[in-house]
């Protein structure tokens, strides 16, 4: 760092995050060590969360409403086949692509605002997707002659179009992508006002007050194979498009001028990215509700686990996210058999002790 | 001159002495029977007027609903957060609430007599009654709890004998919130004689993994009007015979009132269960 060339980009970078009033990030990493290390670890890491993603996997069509259920014992019994086939594979596999969704939104919240504490609900979508889902049920309650497979899909539809509402309503006040801390504010004061919204609506309709809670807290109960593979195909699209606009995220932490002076095209790139955080938290939302945790702790496993550019963090905090959500769901229907715990909590649990964990062993250190 | 304050005192305590014991377990006592009550729950409003005492009613909580005439009262906020000012300002001889609520200090930190009830069970409705009946100098509770519990009886007892081993599951919200046996929803089941899937030791309103309803695969299945939508669409769910076979009873929110709530309406919500089970068991 006593090179005078390297010296100027730290400097404004450090002025600038305590301009916006940012914590710190951990540095980038020099392309000496950093992606030297990022090399070796990345693909170590990737095969290692897929690996453990794909053995969840089988765990999770085992663990059934008895405890451990052996998938192999379903092959005699088309009772337990079916309910293997339509209830245990597509709730698992939609337990890693929610997890995935929010962990890869998480990272791009967390790269885009060069904010540790940034989160996928942070642009007002969380609060949005439960003002739409309060109003839906509360009209849908009322309403007798809505074919029942119309509501099903439009309790998600109504969930989805509020949080990619509460998105727009957000840019709308901060007029437009360009200034991040304005985005931040203008995201918290939506999340307020929505949220107070959802809140009297479910005052005027308190019947609506259990299905709501149902919806605060997340479950992927009632994942089938329509809305698993409509999450994965939004996981597909969000990840190609995050891997490859990784590098403007790397460019940003050297501070907005020093990424304008690189000729990345800011503007166009910063609204791909909100569209990706967008579209990932609404569909993830939309199909399991509001799991907490996960979008926020993902980014910092990943990051705990290797140094890397931006891509490859989005792309493992993805990774990170599924196997998170996939475990806390595994245990939240296993632990208490039959019954389930609230899978948010679970997920606190794990990746925050984990984190903390993290931290204990660096003392003090940033993660 | 001291003594004799004192002899007036403990005479004038020992001739209108009425003492309540309520659900936390503190003695309430009272210089007359109350004349002014406000009721922060609804089954405590419904029980107040099953004793024909509705007319002392000065306010209620804005889910209270019935009797009908309860809706006319000035609503002083929910049970959970009332409007403590409102309900000063009703000068109420006593305040009737759940135990959970955080309003009962605060009421007696500013004078009022607050009496806590928390019916969950059968034998809870009854015991609430009769706590009531004391505190409002009503002699016959005992004998409207007959009435009621006659009632339940009367609905069992209008059902044929081939519905006596129908499987039954109750759902209480989408989550899915099961009604356990030892809910009061599982016990008027019970009253039925039919069978509940959940075991009891699931306790009363256990949250289930979904897959366990469609492995108990049950033949009827109960549930409130708004979390009935969309139940055939749940992953897997089509196969559950009650499903298959259409016997699924949705309750219109009037109704779901009457099931839910820990109150003298038992027995209407025996008669609508009955009337489900007449209709849709195998």
């Amino acid at each position: 760092m006593k090179d005078p060339k390297t010296l100027t980009p730290t400097l404004s970078r450090k002025r600038e995050r305590e301009e916006c009033g940012m914590a710190a990030l951990p540095p980038l990493p020099s392309r000496g060590e950093g992606r030297g290390e990022g090399l070796r670890g990345f693909p170590a890491f990737t095969l290692a969360l897929i690996l453990l993603a794909l053995a969840l996997l089988l765990l999770g069509t085992s663990i059934g409403s008895t405890g451990f259920d052996s998938v192999l014992a379903a092959r005699h019994d088309p009772t337990a086949l079916q309910i293997v086939w339509d209830i245990r594979l597509p709730r698992t596999l939609g337990a890693w692509v929610a997890g995935a969704l929010l962990g890869l939104a998480g990272a791009v919240a967390q790269g885009l605002f060069r904010n540790p504490l940034a989160d996928p609900y942070l642009l007002g979508s969380a609060s949005g997707a439960s003002l739409a889902m309060a109003l839906a049920l509360a009209v849908l309650g009322v309403s007798p002659f809505a074919t029942a497979w119309l509501v099903r899909v439009g309790l998600t539809g109504a969930a989805f179009a509020g949080a990619v509402g509460g998105v727009l309503l957000t840019l709308a006040l901060a007029n437009g992508v360009q200034h991040t801390l304005r985005l931040l504010l203008a995201g918290v004061i939506v999340g307020v006002v929505l949220g107070a919204g959802k809140d009297l609506v479910t005052l005027a309709i308190p019947d609506i007050l259990s299905a709501m809670q149902g919806f605060n807290l997340g479950s992927t109960g009632f994942v089938g194979w329509t809305a698993c593979l409509l999450m994965l195909a939004v996981w597909a699209v969000c990840t190609t498009v995050a891997w490859l606009l990784g590098p403007v995220l790397d460019g940003l932490t050297l501070g907005e001028a020093t990424a304008a002076s690189l000729g990345l095209p800011l503007p166009r790139m910063r609204a791909a990215l909100i569209g990706v955080l967008a579209l990932a938290t609404g569909t993830a939302v939309a199909q399991t509700g509001m799991i907490a945790f996960v979008g926020l702790a993902a980014p910092h496993v990943a990051r705990s686990l290797v140094k890397t550019t931006h891509s490859r963090l989005m792309l493992l905090a993805s990774l990170t996210g599924g196997v998170l959500l996939l475990a806390a769901d595994i245990l939240a229907r296993w632990l208490t058999a039959p019954q389930e715990l609230p899978v948010g909590v679970l997920t606190a649990v794990l990746g925050g002790s984990y984190l903390l964990w993290r931290m204990h062993k660096r003392s003090g250190g940033v993660l | 001159m001291k003594f004799f304050a004192l002899a007036l005192c403990l005479m004038a305590v020992s001739a209108h002495a009425l003492q309540v014991t309520d659900d936390r377990g503190s003695t309430v006592q009272f210089a007359q029977t109350p004349q002014r009550i406000v009721s922060l729950l609804p089954s405590l409003t419904e029980s107040v007027c099953a004793l024909e005492q509705c007319a002392r009613l000065v306010g209620v909580d804005r889910y209270s609903n019935f009797p009908a005439s309860v809706r006319a009262l000035p609503k002083v906020g929910g049970g959970l957060d009332p409007n403590i000012e409102a309900i000063v300002a009703l000068h109420p001889d006593v305040v009737l609430l759940a135990t959970a609520s955080r309003a009962s200090a605060r009421l007696e930190a500013l004078g009022l007599k607050v009496v806590a009830l928390e019916p969950k069970t059968h034998a809870d409705v009854q015991r609430v009654l009769v706590t009531l009946g004391q505190l409002l100098a009503v002699n016959d509770a005992e004998r409207i709890w007959r009435g009621i519990d006659a009632g339940v009886s009367a609905a069992a007892q209008s059902l044929p004998a081939r519905v006596k081993n129908t499987r039954v599951y109750f759902e209480v919200n989408a989550a899915p919130y099961a009604a356990g046996t030892t809910s009061f929803i599982g016990e008027t089941l019970t009253r039925l004689g039919v069978q509940n899937v959940i075991p009891a030791a699931l306790g009363p309103f256990p949250k289930l993994n979904p897959e366990f309803v469609v492995r108990a695969n049950p033949d009827l299945i109960m549930v409130g009007d708004r979390s009935s939508i969309g139940m055939a669409q749940r992953p897997g769910w089509g196969s559950i015979r009650a499903i298959r076979e259409q016997r699924v009873c949705s309750f219109k929110p009037e109704q779901s009132d009457a099931l839910v709530r820990p109150g003298p309406r038992m027995a209407e919500a025996a008669r609508a269960m009955a009337a489900c089970l007449r209709e849709k068991a195998p």
